[in-house]
């Protein structure tokens, strides 16, 4: 972290206004929603909240979520992992261009998504009916719902990271080599474990991310009740029929997960970053 | 067991940074290469430990010509200029790493292991900090972990790029004793490169002066003293203040 | 050799998963011939859309960049009670599914929420309608312009602004003639992101626009509708506005990087 400059606070102006009108923007626009939520869970009696949870239908929902989501931050650790080393490490024809076209999907908006993966996994899309042959089926499932999640998260991932192997010293690498270690040993003992904080959080972004992804999976999803319907739509679905209180239960649920996904990556983050202090 | 390196050549690019060197020490022996950067003497060093690898010419160790034997199977310890000491891994941790990673066959248990790592430990005088991590160390503290942990593999040669370049001229002095002392009692051969004419003199039986990638005149320090073959060298190893 | 493996394989990942997608967005455009797809972007609706987008990306723009220097003047500059707090708070639109936005904003803001039941006896209505979707398009995209100017004040340190201040100048002096310039790349930055996401947001609006064809319906939204009515040249014609703009966004990033000051890692 940069050392910040000591200035004594009445000498630089500014100090009071931008205070006040962060603080009246983070207000309005983030705490009072918050809030909102909040006040309407409050509303809520347990009773209320385990009904809402324990319906099939709000629980396939959220397994249907969850699982497509675990599924997706794996492939996107394992290949967010290479692809941050390979624009870091590596030089070749295009690395800038792959490096820009890795947010991508952090640029586009998800309804393009949406459409845009739907239509090339549907049965008569370019790659649905290449895997059609095969009689695999991609679009209107489980595994529809886990792609469109990759490739929303794919720059977490892989940002989380390139900064992390930049820092690593190839000496350390080269050490390892002279005192014996073959290639997986020096991945696995010298290079992976000061990655480790760094994988965890793009691993814990991506995840969070692709929870609560939503205008690019209802495309691809199919959104059939009890099979193939996320957490956040069953969220939107309630909101029409006016049940507030159900929405509320499922989206404190998520945000709930989100919160404490985060805080668990941050601790886990600081326990081995200990190395990094410099007093004993 | 003789070390030998036979006319080794390398280029980066255009620029021709070997020339054509040769070289050859004895079991047991302090060899320092000298010269000023540029002279190819890290470049050199490297290619000995097959960390880099030469354009033409042969290196040879107990008469076993090693030249593409891969790094990780010379044996060669290497004490690098920065240390490159593992920064998330404890001062136990790292020197017991060459260790660690042995094949199943040659491993040794984890008791012998601990026990090496605490021999290690004591003759750096580093027991108690055996639990610390690199970055709660100082620098002249990493030197001798670096060092600890190039000798816990019990190497057949011992490899060292200005070891002591990154620290004040205090703990210098005081290291180079300790360096020269590990160095005899491990009874292991030594090259160390370095650009302090001090140095080389303090700590090795014989001195390569290095120019624009040449071994210019390669001997006991008394006699390049006395016998400077080229006013480069009499110009490098006039005595001056250490 | 394994050098070879993982760039292969980088290269493969990256080409199917996301910039096939991209191409099948303009294919899908231009399939049924460059007429059709002339006809489909001058489609009524779908100018009512995009000009509803802009106008609403257009409102929420200010607010973003004043709340964000804002934020991250204060946060660069200043130690105060809170600082740790107000970086986290602007870090929770990140953690928070578009869906639940959308549901916040209702809850509070709507009808029958705290807020919004105080305003409606004057007639103000902040849900279903332009409001609705400024305010949303704001929550979604308040981290952006303080992510990218934050680093570049911690970089550039305060000391000519301290000499500005020794020399007599106010703070409007002091932040148009030494402040707005060093922060100019990375506020830049910051917009064209917070516009590219505004005009993109899909879930959040979902929820609040009220979904009334030319009246609330911004460009995603458009995009929805027209794809599920079957119009599928509609929908990608549309799409391919949209994506120009991601494409642009990811060019001028790299101009950004290129040119811009360096930066160092988010603290």
């Amino acid at each position: 972290m940069t050392a910040i400059p000591r200035s004594t606070p009445r000498v630089l102006p500014g100090l009071s206004l931008g205070l006040g009108i962060s603080i009246l923007f983070v207000t309005l626009i983030v705490l009072l929603p918050i809030s909102g939520l909040l006040w309407q869970l409050a509303q809520l009696t347990p009773a209320d909240y385990v009904r809402v949870m324990s319906s099939e239908r709000v629980l396939t929902a959220l397994r249907v979520t969850l699982t497509a989501a675990a599924a997706a931050t794996l492939i996107n650790g394992v290949f967010g992992l290479m692809l941050a080393w390979v624009l870091t490490r590596y030089r070749f024809a295009g690395r800038g261009l792959i490096d820009a076209l890795v947010d991508l999907p952090f640029a586009l908006p998800t309804a393009v998504a949406g459409i845009a993966l739907v239509s090339l996994y549907d049965r008569s899309g370019w790659l649905g009916s290449i895997l059609d042959k095969f009689g695999l089926q991609v679009a209107y499932t489980w595994w529809g719902i886990m792609i469109a999640m990759i490739f929303t998260s794919i720059p977490f991932a892989v940002r989380a990271i390139q900064p992390a192997i930049e820092e690593l010293d190839p000496d350390e690498e080269a050490a390892a080599l002279t005192l014996g270690a073959n290639g997986v040993q020096r991945f696995l003992r010298v290079v992976l474990r000061p990655l480790m904080p760094s994988i965890l959080t793009g691993v814990g972004l991506s995840f969070v991310r692709s929870m609560g992804e939503f205008g690019a999976v209802i495309f691809i999803a199919g959104n059939l009740p009890y099979k193939t319907e996320i957490a956040s739509l069953l969220i939107l679905i309630r909101l029409d029929e006016f049940d507030y209180p159900a929405a509320a239960a499922i989206a404190g649920t998520l945000l709930l997960l989100s919160v404490i996904l985060l805080v668990a990556i941050n601790l886990a983050q600081t326990r081995m970053q200990r190395y990094l202090r410099t007093e004993g | 067991m003789t070390f030998q390196a036979l006319d080794i050549h390398k280029s980066f690019g255009d620029t021709e940074v070997l020339k054509g060197v040769s070289l050859s020490m004895d079991e047991g022996e302090f060899v320092a290469l000298l010269g000023p950067s540029g002279s190819g003497k890290t470049t050199l060093l490297n290619i000995i430990a097959g960390l880099a690898h030469a354009d033409r010419g042969q290196l040879l160790f107990a008469g076993e010509d090693i030249t593409r034997l891969p790094a990780g199977q010379r044996h060669f310890g290497f004490v690098f200029q920065n240390y490159a000491l593992f920064r998330h891994m404890t001062v136990a941790q790292n020197i017991a790493f060459g260790l660690r990673v042995l094949p199943r066959k040659s491993r040794p248990s984890r008791s012998a292991i601990a026990a090496r790592t605490r021999e290690l430990l004591e003759m750096i005088e580093m027991a108690d900090l055996a639990d610390r991590f690199p970055a709660q160390l100082s620098g002249g503290q990493r030197q001798r972990v670096a060092m600890a942990r190039a000798l816990a593999i019990e190497p057949r040669l011992l490899l060292m790029d200005e070891p002591f370049s990154a620290l004040d001229a205090q703990v210098r002095q005081s290291l180079r004793e300790s360096v020269r002392d590990l160095q005899r009692k491990a009874g292991v051969g030594a090259i160390m490169v370095t650009h302090d004419r001090a140095e080389a003199w303090a700590l090795a039986d014989r001195v390569a002066v290095m120019n624009e990638g040449h071994i210019v005149q390669f001997d006991r320090p008394e006699v390049l003293s006395s016998n400077p073959s080229s006013d480069f060298v009499r110009l490098l190893v006039r005595a001056d203040a250490a | 050799m394994t050098r070879f493996i993982l760039i292969a394989l980088s290269l493969l990942f990256l080409g199917l998963m996301v910039i096939l997608p991209v191409i099948a967005i303009f294919h899908r455009a231009f399939a049924d011939g460059f007429g059709a797809y002339r006809a489909a972007i001058l489609d009524p609706e779908t100018l009512a859309a995009i000009r509803l987008t802009v106008i609403a990306t257009l409102l929420v723009l200010p607010l973003n960049v004043i709340f964000g220097v804002a934020a991250a003047w204060a946060i660069a500059r200043f130690r105060f009670v809170g600082r740790r707090v107000l970086l986290i708070l602007i870090e929770i639109p990140f953690a928070v599914s578009p869906i639940v936005a959308g549901l916040c904003f209702l809850l509070i803001y709507g009808a029958y929420g705290p807020v919004g039941a105080l305003l409606e006896p004057y007639g103000v209505q902040l849900m279903f309608n332009l409001t609705g979707i400024v305010l949303v398009s704001a929550f979604v995209t308040c981290p952006f312009v303080m992510r990218e100017v934050l680093p570049v004040l911690m970089v550039t340190g305060e000391d000519e602004e301290l000499a500005a201040v020794t020399l007599g100048a106010n703070g409007w002096q002091i932040f148009r003639h030494v402040v707005l310039p060093n922060i100019s790349w990375g506020l830049a930055y910051g917009v064209v992101l917070t516009m590219a996401r505004a005009m993109g947001e899909f879930g959040a609006v979902s929820v609040v626009a009220g979904a009334i064809r030319g009246q609330t319906m911004t460009l995603p939204l458009q995009i929805e509708l027209m794809y599920n009515d079957y119009n599928a040249t509609g929908a990608f014609a549309a799409a391919t506005v949209l994506t120009a703009l991601a494409l642009v966004t990811l060019v001028l990033r790299g101009v950004l990087n290129r040119f811009g000051p360096k930066r160092e890692a988010h603290a």
